[in-house]
């Protein structure tokens, strides 16, 4: 398994292929549907965003609340899908990485080709163990979103997959082909 | 007529919430156990490794299995000699509210499709009731997930098209579902009845253990079939490719029209999270 450390510059990005292991490392930042709309209208009123999004990595999770004791709680990947109407603009914006589950958009692989962005699968219902890799939890924006707040982590080895890699290769299309029967 | 305290509903649901959140189903657990000693992909291993390593890590440190802790679906089978003292409805909201807040579950319900407002209670449940005789009263708790609800569809067939287009239909609705359900999915398939029905057998099949057949022979062999055919997709665990792409598929039937052959698929996640209690 590769090691990996934020910030994810291109250069990083360029080395990754999909199909490889990674465990990464660093300050992430946590966003769903309802966070991304916010960054997108505060990006087209030019106004300043709550994160800098330079080869920043975002992890589409909402975590259930952390019992005491804990800073987060159970905290896994949810479906990708619902931000691809928001990502090419992130992306074309200096986001680098995307930390989610399931399938994206020609729109989105495209944008990632043009700026070099990564796309991580972390393991979907995997949340406790994904849950025992972050650090520190900080909620850094709109805290009225409840679970769906903008979250700045700090993660360490969390396990990831790279589904699609800047030269458009995606596993989710290429690997099953070798295991279909008939 | 036996009388059962509102109160006595409430604590039940409660503790099916957090335990079904927190403590993988033994039979699901053990589907994953023999999935990893067949998988063929490195990576499918890898995965599999991963989600029994998750389930030991949720049921030691208290923690839900997934984040997503799901819409509370509620099942109820009252026998018809028992009485409720009390709201039997409330109790169950009131018992998925305190389940939701005690156990530190995720509050996944918006009060409106559009205006997008969360209830920070995880209520409404969605509750079916079942009448049934006896003087005993059934609750099931299955907390469902939307990424592979999402995935889930439902075809008006002719009853021309046969067992082939049940067949297609559910083949369909597993690739479509890909990646996003999570696989290794646990598939639930309705066939017959009419619009609702369908979808209502197709849940219902999720509560069926892992492991066990259909009681109707026909339909028990149609399970094995499928399921092989699902696991030759070659999806595999997380889509990552392999031989591991739903570790169980259950039939449910029910009579139908003459002119009608509906089929649903209610695909769930490898968590298939489902708890009951008798009181």
């Amino acid at each position: 398994m590769k090691k990996l450390t934020t910030p994810l510059t291109k250069e990083k990005v360029r080395e990754l292929h999909a199909g490889d292991t990674v465990l990464l490392s660093g300050t992430i930042y946590t966003a769903r549907d309802a966070a991304h709309k916010r960054i997108v209208e505060l990006l087209d009123k030019g106004e300043p965003l709550p994160l800098d999004l330079k080869d920043a990595v975002i992890y589409y999770v909402g975590p259930t609340p952390a019992p005491p004791g804990r800073v987060i709680g159970s905290a896994g990947p949810t479906t990708s899908g619902r931000m691809d109407a928001y990502a090419p603009r992130l992306i074309a914006e200096g986001e680098t990485g995307m930390i989610g589950k399931g399938l994206r958009t020609d729109a989105v692989v495209q944008a990632m080709q043009e700026h070099t962005a990564v796309y991580f699968a972390a393991t979907g219902g995997a949340g406790a163990l994904l849950s025992s890799r972050i650090l520190e939890a900080e909620v850094i924006a709109w805290e009225d979103l409840g679970t769906e707040a903008l979250r700045r982590l700090k993660v360490q080895d969390l396990p990831l997959t790279v589904v699609i890699d800047c030269a458009g290769h995606d596993l989710y299309k290429e690997a099953p082909l070798q295991y279909k029967k008939g | 007529m036996r009388n059962i305290q509102a109160e006595q509903i409430t604590e039940v649901v409660k503790r099916l919430c957090i335990k079904a959140n927190i403590d993988l189903n033994p039979p699901v657990e053990e589907a994953i156990r023999k999935a990893r000693e067949t998988e063929a992909s490195p990576v499918g291993r890898e995965i599999l490794d991963q989600l029994l390593e998750n389930a030991a890590l949720a049921r030691e440190q208290n923690l839900p299995i997934c984040q997503d802790t799901g819409l509370a679906v509620v099942f109820v089978e009252i026998g018809q000699d028992v009485h409720v003292e009390g709201s039997l409805e409330e109790a169950i909201h009131e018992g998925v509210r305190q389940g939701y807040t005690e156990g530190y579950l995720r509050k996944s319900v918006v009060r409106d499709p559009i205006d997008r407002v969360n209830t920070k209670d995880n209520t409404p449940a969605i509750i079916h009731y079942e009448i049934v005789p006896g003087d005993q009263l059934k609750i099931t708790v299955a907390p469902k997930g939307i990424g592979s609800e999402n995935m889930s569809r439902i075809y008006m067939l002719k009853p021309a098209q046969g067992i082939e287009g049940i067949e297609q239909a559910v083949l369909e609705t597993v690739a479509l579902a890909g990646p996003n359900a999570c696989p290794p999915m646990v598939i639930g398939v309705g066939v017959g009845g009419n619009f609702e029905k369908c979808a209502y057998l197709a849940k219902k099949a999720l509560l069926r253990e892992v492991g066990q057949y259909s009681e109707k022979p026909f339909w028990a062999e149609e399970e094995k079939t499928l399921l092989e055919k699902a696991n030759g997709t070659g999806i595999g665990p997380q889509g990552f490719g392999g031989t591991t792409t739903a570790l169980w598929l259950a039939i449910e039937t029910y009579p139908t029209h003459i002119g009608g052959m509906p089929v649903a698929v209610n695909i769930n996640c490898h968590v298939a999270r489902h708890e009951s209690e008798v009181l």
